[in-house]
């Protein structure tokens, strides 16, 4: 596997709390590696630190195999798309995409900004300074300007969270397709494991400044390492340290064939696409179910027989 | 980083010391030695310079001042609060009043003390319009005397009490209002209730502002007062210029300083990190 | 909330308050007689003010002392507003909210006494030079405070941007940073002109026997009696520094 970027043993500890303890990570080249985890977790420090304004208490950063840890963020050929934007408001688009090329001393500085313009689809709209400029205009013109300089790795913080709703799944699409077609790495901050999941390569749990662990998002969700990871990535039902998934987790009124428990509803929601069905074990723990709506509904009360196939259980 | 930080700072930081704190040191140093034949100073070494603050004389300007100050700043208070009550609820035209309260104060302070000459002088305007009312025959005494200082000093610094009165105002939740109207508060009631005690803010940092101003008054009792109702201020150049007590106006200066300091320092702490 | 008629009514009397002293002053300064009592309109006051040889030396070493200020302390103030928006330092800016409150007399005779510490040593006069020190002096806080109030609002992630796309410390400040501050930076300045133009209670303990400023000049007119000269060019102040007063206001309150 060829390895863009790595992190070894990367350390950032403030005077109070260390924000990121121990981080190693190996970005594959070509990649759309995602560091996810809950606020605080040491995520975005982490990408602050692989773009250079932070600077780590230990460990090492290899860029195409040579040490970035002591260069400036000038120096180092990543570029951020940062979660605010950061445009430059006095700045037009165009002038926002070329400014890199005018930092590096790039003689032809038309082409490449027309052809990020176009592959973004911002033709007609480079003229525009960004309070004209829609949310989604607004993003693909801080992807154009990090884009237009080719970087080894380009950084993505959140980049989806200053969407609407409505747009943001239409973007998480157009985003996959463009780092495709570019073939730059993209290693992205997300503290939602639902983009993580659909976007990404490779995925980096992190959990309280260490990374929980890595791997491809089927398998980090299939067969986590830990309790934390697998909670993270989507609700589990845990019996001991058996878990099984929602949407694995089977109801019938009547007893299956092989091994089941007993359990009552408790409740049953109609959820559109599924029923959403709690039902109490007789040990008093909770089982939640997403029954199929084919599936004949539950009412609070009844009594009803849990079972699931043991293939679908995590176990730690 | 860290660098062009320095570079930013050094200016400032050689300029404060340079221009401030060694001219304070110097003014320190001043106080604590005698005083030489034709200005200037001498050792040896002596508190006696404060000691003498306690002179009845000095004892009574600066009681003086402190009196002008909390007169002017009482005054200052009650005309400054219902102006500020009444600009936040202006609406649009908020700004534009807020505005004319501004503009005289930033225009030159020299020509605003002039102008209270101009007017209250016994051949000033007052006085020549009374007289050609056939009110008064002689002029009144109107100019040299507490009473114009006062009304220097309260025109002088009312905007410094308006200004952080609206600020609070404006920050206050129109919703509280509506609320203790809805609670069945009278306006009076909803006054003192309500928009007084969530403005004290502001007034508290006004009242500090006018006062300490007042405190360091020079110009508004020298063109103003005459020499019958002079303050520290007056005093301080006094002994610098004419009466050539180096040492003396040095202490009395740093009298005033710490004067000016206890006054703010609750303020400080208040704002948590300050005004910068 | 509505006015009520009082308050209204109490707004008139108070802005009359402010605003009279100042208006009547300009209306007597067209008055053709030297007293205090209307008799016509005339510009004799201004010609007198015009042909006055201290008004005019005064006139020009103010606008020298608060062209070099207002350049100085912008620059200053700036740079300072700017290193403690990047990491503050409780020192500095102590000290300068503390240069802020200073009453003018005391700041005037220690900038005195240093001068004539100093000189001990150098043997240079009091003069312009020590004027615009003095005016560098207290304008700069004024600047630090404007400055500083709209670097509060500035997203620091677009330095981190410049830097990130290659530029350098400096070249992020230059092209990115600054060029949003200007309108900051403009009204500061002409904050500063007109402080430091009115000044009177540091300037005339620190100016020279040749550097007496404008208001020096007024200062000493007004206290010898009355000389309607004065108020035509009090007038000429009020309104000129009033319209830089105003310009920056505008340029302040523009987003």
């Amino acid at each position: 596997m060829d390895t863009v970027l790595e992190l070894q043993q990367v350390s950032k500890h403030y005077a109070q709390h260390k924000a990121v303890n121990d981080v190693s990570l190996t970005v594959p080249r070509g990649s759309l590696y995602s560091l996810v985890g809950p606020s605080g977790c040491g995520k975005t420090t982490t990408l602050r630190m692989v773009a250079g304004f932070e600077e780590p208490t230990s460990g090492a950063m290899l860029l195409n195999g040579e040490r970035i840890e002591h260069l400036r963020p000038y120096e180092r050929n990543v570029t951020t798309v940062f979660q605010s934007y950061a445009l430059f408001p006095h700045m037009t688009a165009s002038a926002n995409i070329a400014f890199g090329l005018h930092r590096k001393g790039t003689a032809d500085i038309t082409g490449p900004v027309s052809k990020v313009l176009d592959l973004l689809q911002l033709a007609g709209k480079e003229s525009r300074y960004p309070h004209q400029l829609s949310g989604g205009e607004k993003q693909r013109v801080a992807l154009a300007r990090a884009l237009v300089l080719e970087p080894e790795v380009l950084l993505l913080d959140e980049p989806l969270s200053a969407l609407d709703p409505q747009l943001r799944k239409q973007v998480r699409t157009e985003l996959k397709a463009l780092q495709r077609r570019v073939g730059i790495t993209f290693l992205m901050v997300t503290h939602d494991q639902e983009e993580a999941l659909s976007l990404s390569d490779h995925i980096a749990v992190m959990n309280k400044g260490k990374v929980e662990q890595t791997g491809p998002p089927h398998e980090m969700y299939l067969k986590p390492a830990t309790r934390f990871v697998a909670g993270f990535l989507g609700p589990v039902n845990w019996l001991g340290n058996t878990g099984i998934r929602p949407e694995s987790t089977e109801l019938s009124a009547t007893p299956p064939q092989g091994p089941s428990r007993r359990a009552t509803v408790r409740s049953a929601m109609f959820l559109g696409n599924c029923y959403h069905v709690e039902a109490t074990l007789e040990d008093g723990s909770v089982m939640v179910s997403e029954v199929q709506r084919e599936n004949h509904s539950f009412a609070p009360g009844q009594t009803v027989y849990v079972y699931w196939l043991p293939q679908d259980e995590i176990t730690l | 980083m860290i660098r062009l930080r320095a570079w930013c700072l050094t200016p400032s930081l050689l300029m404060l010391g340079g221009l401030f704190l060694i001219p304070l040191a110097i003014i320190f140093s001043y106080s604590v030695l005698s005083r030489g034949p034709y200005g200037g100073v001498e050792q040896p070494f002596t508190w006696e310079n404060y000691a003498r603050l306690a002179d009845p004389l000095y004892l009574s300007i600066l009681l003086r001042s402190v009196l002008y100050s909390a007169i002017a700043t009482t005054v200052c208070l009650l005309m400054g609060f219902p102006l500020a009550l009444f600009i936040s609820r202006s609406g649009p035209r908020r700004n534009l009043y807020l505005s004319l309260v501004a503009l005289p104060f930033w225009t030159s302070f020299l020509v605003r003390t002039y102008a209270w000459m101009f007017l209250l002088r016994d051949t000033g305007l007052i006085n020549t319009t009374l007289q050609s009312l056939g009110l008064i025959n002689e002029p009144l005494p109107l100019l040299y005397n507490p009473f114009a200082v006062m009304i220097g000093l309260v025109y002088g610094y009312l905007p410094f009490l308006i200004l952080p009165i609206y600020a609070s105002l404006e920050r206050l939740d129109k919703s509280l209002l509506e609320a203790a109207a809805d609670l069945g508060a009278r306006p009076l009631t909803a006054l003192m209730q309500v928009i007084l005690p969530l403005s004290m803010p502001g007034i508290r940092a006004g009242s500090v502002l006018v006062f300490i101003s007042c405190l360091g008054a020079y110009l508004t009792p020298d063109l103003l007062g005459g020499g019958k109702t002079i303050m520290i201020g007056n005093v301080v150049q006094n002994q610098f210029t004419a009466a050539r007590d180096w040492p003396f106006g040095a202490a009395l200066s740093l009298v005033l300083m710490l004067f000016v300091m206890l006054l703010l320092m609750p303020l400080l702490r208040r704002k948590e990190g300050g005004l910068l | 909330m509505k006015n009520s008629r009082w308050l209204s009514l109490y707004a008139v009397v108070a802005y009359a308050f402010l605003h009279l002293p100042l208006l009547v002053l300009a209306v007597f300064s067209f008055n053709s007689s030297r007293f205090t009592r209307w008799e016509g309109f005339s510009i004799t006051w201004y010609q007198a003010a015009f042909a006055d040889a201290d008004l005019g030396e005064g006139t020009i070493n103010s606008l020298i002392i608060a062209i070099a200020a207002t350049v100085l302390a912008t620059i200053i103030g700036t740079l300072c507003a700017y290193g403690l928006w990047k990491r503050s330092s409780l020192w500095i800016s102590s000290t300068l909210y503390l240069s802020l409150v200073t009453p003018e007399i005391v700041m005037g005779i220690a900038l005195l006494a240093f001068y004539q510490w100093i000189f001990r040593f150098l043997h240079l006069p009091l003069g312009m030079h020590t004027v615009i020190l003095a005016h560098v002096m207290f304008c700069t806080a004024y600047v630090v405070t404007v400055v500083a109030a709209r670097l509060r609002g500035f997203d620091a992630s677009q330095e981190e941007a410049a830097m990130d796309l290659g530029a350098t410390e400096w070249q992020a400040f230059l092209r990115v940073t600054l060029p949003q501050l200007i309108p900051g930076i403009a009204s500061a300045a002409l904050l500063v002109f007109t402080t430091s133009f009115d000044d009177f209670v540091i300037t005339s303990l620190v100016a020279g026997v040749d550097s007496q400023t404008l208001p020096m000049v007024i200062y000493s007119m007004a206290r010898k009696g009355f000389n309607p000269s004065v108020n035509a060019i009090s007038t000429l102040i009020v309104t000129a520094l009033g319209v830089l007063i105003l310009i920056s206001d505008r340029l302040e309150h523009k987003a």
